[in-house]
């Protein structure tokens, strides 16, 4: 087991803060150290916040001086992708369109943590706009995987969870819209959730597709996972599609008991196109729940292979909606040109890169006159009957388990020259946010060239302690997610 | 062909997109192509489905007409890319 304090799970380094064996400030050192001795190869940062790290850790080494002990998150020092609106701390989206942008307000999920007392280091790389699912859509790096630097770390996710691989941070937040936490955590080797729709605040995140986007943390275990989501959850009225339900206490969830829980395997995730080895690292993972106790059940699926297209349409047409407020004018560089139409034309087609153009376009033509019935709203359509095979195989077991992607990390540049192939990739987490439903990854084995494969656990409806419960057994059956990078 | 290279003007204008040629030839290729996946669609009879617009029910949420947060306006307007006091300058917009 390791020593170094940047591997160290919340729950093992809040002991050692609480009992003053180690101060919040030296471990925030510690990760910066981290961070500067990886950084140049890995580049999962676009701003490093030292000087407000430092200061928050000397905060919450005083709250602990004082003898508060009640937030597991004070002193942990956190990563946060750069959607997530920081005050004071530039926030890009990765995208040159915001070149500088320093948001005047915390995000609600960004407030949360720092109301816990957790220590936010800087703003992780992304695909634009959270648009892509490898991390190279960034304007800015290039992102690379700690388990071979010749892979991507997946996306859009990508910085938080190479930071967290790598050890450059305890724990991260990123957003999922179509898997963009899950693929990456997959690729990476760690823990990822993305909670029920309307769980956490989307409140300070900036939107790529409203009715799909949610925060969810990212970390190298199940009980981290556990910590983070209890922080950020919770009902928003600056939010309103945030729901009020009762949050429950996710960390009594994690018992190690899944005797007579009922999991479901959608025979459809495994019919077609999964590297053997993520079949059979997955179906190994299902026997092993299998063994503490738990049932399976085959269920199916039947209609999953429309998502990414009814998926594609929908995010496309409420991206090209979202991104129309960037033109220039408020925020961002603005490239002069004739009139005020010519002006904002020029601002956009500078500032969006290659695949936020494509989605921007693709989106204005489904939502265009001629084309609305024929496209968005037969997407909308085919979206209602995605729902009903989710709920309906949902409605015979606990939780369904499947791969989280059909194959580990790709190389880099082995997918860009082909927009539509990239889209295909996230064949089995977009059925899930398309139906609001929360989804866990969690390390379930290697391929033989020695990249992580994700296994992926979907609950019901703001059903995550279920998720995590499942999630919390199978990681203390096996040991996977001690392994760590070389990096 | 799904979209024309004409069809792709008109949506770039639409969408405020300034393209080059070059762009405009690489974008109608690729959305020709990915719009012909998209009318998988079509295989699945949808007569009689009501759109799905969000996961969960959604009503409408309203709450007191009260200012809550304090005004940063020099905050924000840091970020204009050109500003004239506390006001943003824009490009004339009434002829």
């Amino acid at each position: 087991m390791t020593t170094d304090p940047c591997f160290l799970g919340i729950h093992e380094l809040h002991d050692r803060l609480r009992r003053r064996e180690m101060s919040a400030v030296e471990l925030t050192e510690a990760l910066f150290q981290r961070i500067d001795a990886t950084d140049d190869a890995i580049r999962a940062y676009l701003a490093i916040c030292r000087e407000q790290a430092l200061e928050a850790a000397r905060r919450a080494d005083a709250r602990l001086a004082a003898g508060e002990v009640s937030s597991k998150l004070l002193g942990i020092p956190v990563a946060l992708k750069d959607v997530l609106l920081t005050d004071g701390v530039t926030t890009t989206c990765a995208s040159r369109i915001l070149d500088g942008f320093t948001p005047p307000y915390d995000g609600t999920a960004v407030r949360r943590l720092k109301d816990a007392g957790a220590v936010p280091l800087g703003k992780t790389n992304m695909d634009e706009f959270a648009m892509g699912s490898s991390t190279e859509n960034s304007g800015y790096a290039i992102t690379r995987n700690p388990w071979n630097l010749d892979h991507v770390p997946g996306g859009s996710s990508g910085g938080s969870a190479a930071a967290v691989a790598a050890g450059q941070c305890i724990a991260a937040l990123g957003t999922d819209t179509g898997g963009s936490i899950r693929q990456p955590a997959s690729f990476c080797g760690i823990v990822g959730l993305k909670p029920t729709y309307g769980r956490v605040s989307r409140y300070g995140v900036v939107a790529y597709a409203s009715s799909l986007d949610q925060v969810g943390p990212m970390t190298r275990d199940v009980t981290d996972c556990a910590l983070m989501l209890q922080a950020i959850a919770g009902h928003d009225p600056a939010d309103s599609t945030s729901v009020d339900v009762p949050v429950p206490d996710y960390a009594a969830a994690l018992t190690g008991d899944v005797k007579g829980m009922r999991i479901g395997v959608p025979i459809e995730f495994f019919a077609t196109g999964l590297q053997p080895e993520v079949e059979q690292a997955v179906r190994q993972g299902i026997r092993e729940l299998e063994k503490a106790g738990a049932v399976v059940t085959d269920v199916s699926l039947p209609r999953n292979d429309y998502a990414v297209a009814a998926y594609y349409i929908i995010a496309a047409a409420e991206a090209s909606s979202n991104l129309a407020r960037y033109d220039g004018m408020r925020y961002g560089p603005r490239a002069e040109a004739g009139d005020l139409t010519a002006t904002y034309m020029k601002s956009r087609a500078q500032g969006f890169g290659k695949e936020v153009k494509r989605r921007i376009m693709l989106g204005t033509y489904v939502l265009s006159a001629g084309y609305y019935d024929a496209y968005y709203l037969k997407a909308q359509k085919v979206r209602t009957l995605l729902k009903q095979d989710m709920e309906s195989a949902l409605s015979g077991c606990d939780a369904i388990v499947a791969p989280t992607c059909p194959t580990t990390a790709f190389k880099l540049d082995e997918m860009t020259q082909d927009p539509l192939q990239m889209y295909l990739s996230d064949i089995l987490t977009i059925s899930v946010n398309l139906a609001g439903l929360p989804a866990l990854s969690v390390p379930c084995g290697f391929d033989d060239a020695g990249l992580p494969i994700g296994m992926q656990i979907i609950g019901k409806h703001f059903d995550e302690a279920t998720v995590l419960r499942l999630g919390y057994a199978y990681e203390q059956a096996t040991e996977w997610y001690t392994r760590r990078p070389a990096v | 062909m799904k979209i024309t290279s004409e069809e792709v003007r008109h949506v770039a204008t639409l969408a405020r997109l300034d393209l080059a040629q070059d762009e405009q030839e690489r974008l109608a290729g690729e959305l020709d192509r990915i719009l012909e996946y998209m009318d998988k669609l079509n295989e699945l009879d949808t007569d009689g489905v009501e759109p799905l617009s969000h996961a969960v029910d959604v009503v409408n949420v309203l709450r007191p007409d009260r200012v809550v947060n304090q005004p940063r306006t020099d905050a924000l307007l840091r970020n204009a890319p050109a500003r004239d006091d506390d006001f943003l300058r824009v490009p004339k917009i009434i002829e």
